[in-house]
């Protein structure tokens, strides 16, 4: 494992000696990088190693405080999006840039309209190029589609085409992956090379390792806003990039250790909601972690809804702790002692225009006043408590959650949770899109939890963590559960193939 | 270094310097300003609005809109009005006046909340219906001359301090411990700032969110009482475009309309600024014509200064 010495004459790009600090941090130290005509350039970090805001300086959004960016032999200065669009940097972001009720032609287009005399748009150009560019990319759909009709990775394609005719010759992608299934991914890879070989250079940001020995040639590994090294993709492996990324190493990446499984706290029997869920019976048992695997679409986020009262159920029946329990809203699952950590932590986790301490005492608050009147000094303690035992990395709680971490905005989301003492968690893609530090804290945290008594329902698309985190297995294929296994005596292979729905 | 305290309220420190200069470009201009009587004057005149301004906030908090307030402030005062002068003893006068506002409040939060229609369009046509309703309810005929007791809340003076300042800050100061201090304040900001994330942390949310149009339905029904004793005469056309201005007072304030942030103290600045704004502009002799102009001009100076500010800061 050596260092690469890049001193080739012409780089599509090189970043030197960039430096950038906001108030109280330096987000970025000195850091070079550089990325070749026709390269995939993997950019890996923890969350909060710096990665964002290089990739922010490079597409306009954020201006570094010191060094120089120049592409292809020339001193670039991005003071903003629009030169670096023009200058041929695109990015594409976990959240798309797209507009669901147009059509991917006028999507493709926006901005860029082919003008016909008196500014009238060529609708007939329009459709022909983006056919043109949709074939390239190995994408037979009609352009007149609306975007809200398409699945992700369409929708992705889409970005990618976006990207290509605005001419782009660096495609930054961040987390392209984080919503694919696996079918998908490979799809997004082809892609990907076809485009490799027109001469577009790609910035590749992604927290599943494993990907990047399959589509990298080389990797930048940035830690705590240094860069740590530049290698070729195939002088290192992962376990030598996550030492590097978090200077330690992780001997147990899933550190899993089973508790005294107890009584059956939560039983569900022949529940059925439209197509989503079809016969669904299953029981979960005290300090049990019960893994539940599937693709997209699965119905398993359908199923954890129901369980929490979000979407009700047609026919079926919950039962909690062997009584029955009728769960109409979360305000009653939460009553019934159970707890959902959303998938889109964002979306439906947190108020992120609301601090640290507001968040972890919003389920909570029936608890933490009196008479309608907060007891303020409750409000403090337990917002410490949760931030000293969780490590949560926040100045303050007063702090407002939208500037944490991923990472830390995850464990803010548990300790609004564990803060509730329930008997049932539901943890819906617990691990998404956060860096490998906090994983393993999170995974420790569902140690220390089953260990306490409560029983823990996993949902997850990363099969590696089912399987190394889960104690029992359930595997969902639309909208039924198609086996169970025993974690130990199972491997990926199997369960993949009944996520996909064969039968064995 | 920079206190603590003065980044915490910089956004009100912000609005309170934009107050003091106004004031201080006032008192060049001219003498008359700055004098005791002119300011309690303002403040006066400023109390109905800055009244209404209240519930206005509660429900920009929650990102939500009240376009009825005027009305209901209407509908609540000919009701007020009519049980007083049936003699009906004064506690139980303002009560009937103040649940005429509670209840209005009451339905545009049950159409809002329960059935999920949009703010905007449920208060719109509360507008009209409280408005026609103060206009059948009286035949539309102002309701006029009370007895000095109830008119007291208006003309009368503590310690050389004016009634309506009084309500207004006793409005103001419960109404800031109920935002800042109770579970209610909590969820209002919640719902707000996310409120899918607020519903699935097992909060009620139609019903914290009835209960913050109810509120500002009351309010509303608060302005009424100090606007009849005052002029001694409820008129069913009273109120119309009050409106705009709380949710200018609230907006200058600092609350934001995509919900989620705002504070009272930030609304009481912004309903100074609009009443010392229209008093400056009258002692100068600005044409009334020329004044709306100066004050819309001022309410998009102020949003776009806030959205500068937060631009910068991120």
């Amino acid at each position: 494992m050596k260092e690469i010495n890049s001193n080739q004459s012409q780089k599509l790009l090189e970043m030197r000696k960039i430096s950038k600090s906001f108030p109280g941090v330096l987000a970025l130290d000195n850091v070079d990088f550089d990325l070749n005509a026709g390269e995939v350039h993997a950019l890996v970090g923890e969350n909060g190693a710096g990665k964002s805001t290089l990739m922010k300086i490079l597409s306009g959004a954020h201006q570094a405080d010191i060094g120089m960016i120049r592409m292809e032999g020339r001193t670039l200065k991005i003071h903003n999006p629009r030169i670096a669009q023009d200058s041929g940097i695109s990015t594409i972001y976990q959240e798309f840039n797209l507009i669901p009720h147009l059509s991917i032609a006028s999507n493709i287009f926006l901005g860029h309209e082919p003008k016909q005399f008196a500014g009238f748009i060529s609708k007939k150009i329009m459709t022909k190029e983006t056919i043109n560019i949709l074939a390239e990319l190995g994408l037979s759909i009609n352009p007149d589609i609306l975007v809200r009709n398409l699945n992700v990775a369409q929708q992705q394609m889409v970005e990618v085409a976006k990207a290509l005719i605005y001419h782009a010759k660096i495609l930054i992608m961040d987390e392209p992956t984080s919503a694919l299934t696996t079918a998908e991914i490979e799809t997004l890879f082809a892609t990907i090379r076809s485009i490799q070989l027109k001469g577009v250079g790609i910035i590749y940001i992604s927290h599943r390792l494993e990907e990047l020995f399959q589509i990298a040639n080389r990797v930048t590994v940035l830690r705590d806003g240094k860069s740590v090294g530049v290698f070729k993709i195939s002088e290192v492996n992962k376990k030598d990039l996550i030492r590097l990324m978090a200077d330690r190493d992780l001997k147990e990446y899933y550190p899993r250790i089973r508790s005294k499984v107890g009584k059956t706290i939560l039983k569900v029997s022949h529940l059925n909601r439209g197509n989503y869920l079809k016969e669904i019976s299953f029981h979960l048992k005290q300090g049990e972690v019960l893994g539940i695997a599937g693709l997209l679409g699965a119905g398993r986020t359908e199923l954890a809804q129901a369980i929490f009262g979000v979407n009700q159920i047609e026919t079926g029946k919950i039962f909690v702790k062997n009584s029955p329990a009728d769960i109409i809203s979360p305000r009653k699952a939460i009553k019934a002692g159970i707890g959902f950590l959303t998938e889109d932590r964002k979306h439906s986790g947190l108020v992120l225009k609301m601090s640290v301490k507001d968040n972890i005492s919003l389920p909570n608050l029936d608890k933490l006043s009196k008479y309608g009147f907060l007891k303020r000094k409750d409000l403090k303690n337990i917002s410490l408590k949760f931030i000293e035992e969780f490590r949560i990395k926040t100045p303050g709680i007063n702090q407002k959650v939208m500037n944490l971490s991923g990472g830390n905005q995850q464990k803010v989301v548990l300790s609004k949770w564990i803060a509730r003492n329930l008997d049932i968690l539901i943890f819906d893609e617990p691990t998404r899109g956060i860096d490998v530090a906090s994983k393993v804290e999170i995974y420790n945290l569902m140690n220390q939890l089953t260990a306490q008594g409560v029983g823990i329902i996993m949902i997850s698309s990363e099969l590696p963590e089912i399987l190394g985190m889960s104690d029992r297995i359930l595997v969902m294929h639309d909208g039924k559960i198609t086996a169970e296994f025993d974690a130990n005596n199972v491997d990926q292979e199997t369960l993949l193939a009944k996520a996909l729905g064969e039968v064995a | 270094m920079i206190p603590k305290a003065l980044i915490h309220h910089g956004r009100q420190l912000g609005t309170f310097l934009g107050l003091i200069f106004l004031c201080l470009i006032l008192w060049i201009l001219t003498p008359y300003f700055l004098t005791v009587s002119n300011l309690l004057n303002i403040l006066e005149q400023s109390s109905i609005n800055a009244t209404i301004a209240v519930g206005m906030t509660f429900v920009i908090i929650t990102a939500g809109i009240d376009l009825s307030v005027g009305s209901i402030l209407a509908f609540s005062g000919v009701v007020l009005a009519s049980t007083l002068q049936a003699g009906v003893p004064l506690p139980v006068a303002l009560l009937a006046g103040m649940l005429t506002g509670t209840l209005c409040g009451l339905l545009n939060g049950a159409l809002i909340s329960i059935g999920r229609l949009p703010p905007f369009i449920v208060t719109l046509g509360m507008m009209s219906i409280a408005r026609g309703a103060a206009l059948v309810y009286t035949n539309g005929r102002p309701i006029s001359g009370f007895e000095q007791s109830f008119r007291w809340i208006a003309t009368g003076k503590i310690f050389y301090i004016p009634m309506p300042l009084i309500v207004m800050f006793i409005v103001y100061f419960i109404a800031h411990i109920v935002l800042t201090r109770t579970k209610f304040g909590q969820y209002a900001y919640a719902m707000g700032g996310n409120e899918e994330a607020t519903y699935l942390s097992g909060v009620n949310v139609r019903f914290h969110k009835t209960m913050v149009y109810a509120l500002c339905g009351l309010t509303s029904a608060f302005a009424a009482i100090l606007l009849t004793a005052r002029l001694n005469s409820a008129q069913p056309i009273a109120g119309i475009m009050y409106e705009l201005d709380a949710i200018a007072a609230t907006v200058i304030g600092g609350t934001s309309l995509m919900g989620g942030e705002g504070t009272l103290v930030g609304t009481l600045i912004g309903a100074l600024i609009m009443g010392v704004l229209r008093n400056g502009l009258n002692i100068l002799g600005v044409s009334s014509f020329l004044q709306q102009i100066i004050i819309g001009t001022v309410i998009i100076i102020a949003v776009l200064l806030d959205t500068i500010m937060k631009k910068q800061k991120r």
